[in-house]
């Protein structure tokens, strides 16, 4: 295949970042789009110029290092995959194809296509845990039994792989899909149903101080999420969050 | 010289015994003692975590953007532990015992006892923290079972084990940093240890945003720095997953031990082009219901390579089985080590399913019906189709693993519901690393090694299942307690300055190193030279090894080395976000390593785990171990090159456990 990149340019966070051209050629399906990055790459570094920087890690779809804006999608064209996952089997021959950064105030770029997610740590640091020390002389690990869907259903939101997709997607930059998969994991384990209204009350509070926007329920974060995290989360976070209002002291 | 302080007396008695006597450092001097953890994995995380809980000063650095993606994320399978929830007669005894034979005789007793006592607090400590294991329909948790074993005590969430066990730990590290007893240091790096007095006070850190080089002090510094399977440039490793750390720490006294061990794992999607990046694995967990075959006749082979024939037009007589017909009391189940070198084994014989003649099938046709068939009873569904019962089998394998099922069908664009998946093996773990005694202290005195970065539990092969208990049973329950022993040394020590000429020197070390680098005139790109050692190392020193590979492979990396230093280009600069610097400053340290690990090979000449030498097999193609030469851990002394490291001898002993043949026919 062949394929016309445009890929932004930025030298650092307080540059002007521009669109940069860039001809492929001899593109196979087979590889992962940051497999055919690799390859750019690896041609500006012989040519002498530099190569584009981006992130990316485990590049099997767990680590949510790898963060791209392609075509107006997050993580491209595909569903419930990342970036690293996405072949360029999902390409045309002849294709010109965008990649951006995510964008939000919330995610100042670093350069290139890479931005900064600590907002992220910061709000799990705000209350995403369970207060319990890690002496081991905890109670034995089935002296509370949990019905299977509840477990299964905490499962699903813990899958949440911190990526950013949600935000970069939401025209409100919100990161309640985020947020709300943390608060829904742990408010439906009875390990963590003991402190789910401080909890949510602390993540939200972080969450508008990094500045991140509201939800305004138009669904395309979970459209866009490579794990599948469902809005659902979302409401249940809301119900906690307004009775956890009502009750606070 | 090698001092393991083992503690004495009886095996079950040790680490107790242990733990009663060894110092503690009471409340009010931990808050004057500083620990700086490298690595944010789930030993890093863990041992952070808990250290800070404790009353520590932590510094923890991890070079990805949040702490939250070190590799251990990527875990599939699940964890160990000796619950014996499903009553098939588990115990520490038997978890101690299936480790010691499956790591083939060459870890240490007392560690991987002690690794089985703790085993069943992880469970514990999980749950306790929100980690959503899967559950029977009852609210109690769930087992599978793994290779190399003849009970069921996996753990799992999903294929997703290792994401939602690290993301407790990260969560109990988020708590700490919350209330200000760790700081965390993302996108770092760390460059080298700084000694001053023969100890290890500290590190020299490269920010990667910035490229600034920093100083941090300590009193101990730990390391969880994971393993060194990048080496071999292809592997289930991450892209940033370094030995750089474990190997400055060499470099600067601590002893490597066994680099040669490492483990190519039998099940993961087989390469596809020159341009592939990394491998991806399909879990262990798949070979609890799927089967591992061939075709019988080389005519099927060609028929299915050339596209006539497929996988499933071929009847169960025309499949050979080979795990199955050649170990039937293990079957698919046999150990990593074991079940790799039968894929290649065939392979080699001409029996490879897909165009490079490098795979294998792993099917899951029986499972999907004997699941739907219980379905069916389940279900109360009268005179079922064959369809409606695979249909529902499939649903069951869906729930069990459909994460990975649709990682394979992403990857390959082949749906493994339809037609068997295509697997190949490939470089997954490495079970040397930094020597370290009982108390997990490498040869310099205050620096320690943890989870994947040490090497005393998994021996000559790690079973599945257990990385993720070793990580977390060091960071969590063994570290902790064993550095107070050390650091009750130093509660009046203070704070350690950084202004020492020791730290002066670490730092220009670095920044001549970084600077040579990014100055060098050279053209070639970093990628090219990691992928020629790799292929080295995947030829000379992987699944098979032999004295004349193993010599070839030695003057082929040195040369290697030789070339990097003249040719390669190192774009942009070095005060800036760069990630080609990052990988040019890893790959200088993967090129002394790998050298280490054909040497280490070399010397070992018997089999032994994934330790494979041509030259010491039993007739039927079997690993042969050579008790009476080699039952020692190698541990190498750093002595100016890699060449000319120095051996050193543990030698293992054996109290309570005969030294067999293993067997697991």
């Amino acid at each position: 295949m062949n394929i016309t990149l445009k890929v932004w340019r930025q030298k650092g966070p307080n540059s002007l970042g521009a669109m940069e051209t860039h001809k492929m050629t001899e593109v196979s399906g087979d590889m992962s789009f940051l497999e055919m990055m690799d390859v750019l790459n690896d041609r500006l570094v012989r040519e002498g110029k530099e190569p584009f920087a981006f992130d990316h890690d485990c590049r099997e779809g767990i680590c949510g290092t790898c963060s791209m804006f392609i075509n107006g999608e997050a993580h491209g064209p595909g569903r419930n995959v990342t970036t690293c996952q996405l072949h360029m089997r999902s390409f045309k021959d002849g294709e010109t194809i965008h990649v951006e950064p995510w964008r939000s105030a919330a995610f100042p770029v670093i350069k290139d296509l890479t931005v900064d997610r600590s907002s992220f740590d910061r709000i799990i640091q705000a209350g995403g845990y369970v207060s319990v020390n890690t002496s081991g002389d905890t109670q034995d690990a089935n002296s509370i039994p949990i019905p299977k869907h509840d477990a299964d259903e905490a499962f699903d939101s813990a899958t949440c792989i911190g990526c950013g997709a949600c935000v970069a997607t939401c025209k409100n930059s919100s990161a309640m899909l985020f947020v709300s998969a943390k608060v829904s994991q742990l408010s439906l384990l009875p390990q963590g149903k003991t402190e789910s209204s401080e909890r949510v009350l602390r993540m939200v509070d972080q969450m508008d101080i990094e500045g991140f926007g509201n939800c305004t329920n138009t669904g395309a974060c979970e459209v866009e999420c490579p794990k599948g995290i469902s809005l659902t989360n979302i409401a249940r976070m809301n119900r906690e969050f307004l009775s956890s209002t009502l009750t606070s002291k | 010289m090698l001092d393991s302080k083992i503690p004495e007396g009886p095996l079950a008695e040790k680490w107790s015994k242990h733990k009663d006597n060894i110092r503690l450092v009471n409340p009010a001097n931990k808050r004057h003692i500083d620990i700086i953890v490298v690595g944010t994995g789930l030993a890093g995380a863990s041992a952070a975590a808990s250290l800070a809980e404790m009353g520590y000063n932590v510094k923890s650095l991890c070079f990805q953007d949040s702490p939250r993606r070190a590799h251990s994320i990527a875990a599939q399978g699940g964890i160990n532990a000796s619950k014996n929830y499903q009553n098939d007669g588990d115990s520490v005894y038997r978890l101690f015992y299936d480790t010691v034979k499956g790591g083939d005789y060459r870890s240490r007793e007392a560690n991987v006892h002690r690794l089985a006592e703790v085993s069943g607090s992880i469970i514990d400590q999980c749950v306790a923290q929100g980690v959503p294991f899967a559950r029977e329909y009852g609210g109690l948790l769930d087992n599978r079972s793994f290779g190399g074993v003849q009970v069921s005590r996996t753990f799992y969430a999903k294929g997703q084990t290792g994401q939602q066990l690290l993301l407790g730990a990260y969560s109990a590290l988020s708590r700490q940093i919350s209330k200000g007893k760790v700081e965390m240091l993302n996108r770092h790096e760390m460059m080298d240890v700084v000694k001053i007095d023969g100890k290890a006070r500290g590190i020299i850190a490269r920010n990667l945003i910035t490229g600034e080089i920093e100083r941090h002090s300590a009193h101990a510094v730990v390391l969880c720095t994971g393993g060194y399977g990048n080496a071999f440039y292809l592997s289930t490793n991450a892209m940033g997953s370094n030995a750089s750390a474990v190997w400055r720490a060499h470099k600067k006294g601590s002893f490597f031990a066994n680099p040669c061990f490492t483990q190519i794992h039998p099940t993961c999607i087989p390469v596809s082009g020159h341009y592939q990046s990394k491998l991806t694995l399909m879990s262990e967990s798949l070979r609890n219901d799927g089967r591992i075959w061939v075709p019988k006749s080389k005519s099927d082979v060609e028929a299915i390579r050339n596209g006539s024939k497929k996988a499933i037009d071929l009847k169960e007589d025309e499949r050979d089985y080979y795990l199955e017909r050649r170990y039937p009391a293990f079957g698919n189940l046999v150990p990593r080590d074991v079940a790799s070198r039968a894929a290649k084994e065939r392979c080699d014989a001409g029996y490879g399913v897909n165009k490079t003649g490098q795979a294998v099938y792993l099917d899951f046709a029986s499972a999907f019906e004997r699941y739907g068939k219980t379905e069916v009873l389940t279900q109360g569904i009268e005179n079922p189709t064959h369809e409606q019962i695979i249909n529902l089998g499939r649903e069951v394998v869906k729930s069990k693993y459909g994460n990975l099922f649709d990682m394979y069908k992403q990857i390959t664009d082949d749906n493994p519901y339809e037609t068997p998946m295509m697997i190949y093996p490939a470089v997954h773990y490495t079970m040397g690393g930094l020597w370290v005694d009982y108390n997990l202290m490498t040869t310099v005195p205050g620096l320690f090694a943890a989870g994947e970065a040490n090497f005393s539990d998994h021996g000559a092969n790690r079973l599945g299942a257990s990385a993720l208990m070793q990580g977390l049973a060091d960071g969590y329950f063994v570290l902790p307690y064993t550095i107070g022993d050390y650091l009750a040394d130093d509660i009046r020590t203070g704070k350690i300055p950084t202004n020492s000429p020791e730290f002066d020197e670490a730092e220009k070390q670095v920044k001549d190193e970084i600077s040579a680098l990014i100055n060098n005139n050279g053209d070639t790109p970093v990628d090219d030279f990691h992928r020629r050692l790799g292929l080295i190392m995947w030829n000379k020193c992987g699944m098979a090894r032999n004295e004349k590979h193993l010599k070839e492979a030695i003057v082929e990396i040195q040369e290697l080395r030789k070339e990097f230093y003249a040719k390669v280009r190192v774009s942009g600069s070095a005060d800036d976000f760069n990630p080609e610097l990052e990988k040019a400053t890893r790959l200088a340290d993967f090129l002394e390593l790998g050298e280490a690990m054909c040497l280490d090979a070399l010397t070992r000449s018997e089999s032994c785990g994934g330790h494979f030498r041509d030259e010491s097999q039993t007739e039927d193609g079997e690993a042969l171990r050579d008790d009476e030469n080699f039952t020692f851990v190698s541990a190498w002394e750093y002595t100016g090159a890699p060449s000319e490291a120095k051996l050193h001898k543990e030698p293992l002993v054996y109290d309570n456990i005969e030294l067999k043949q293993r067997s697991y026919k």
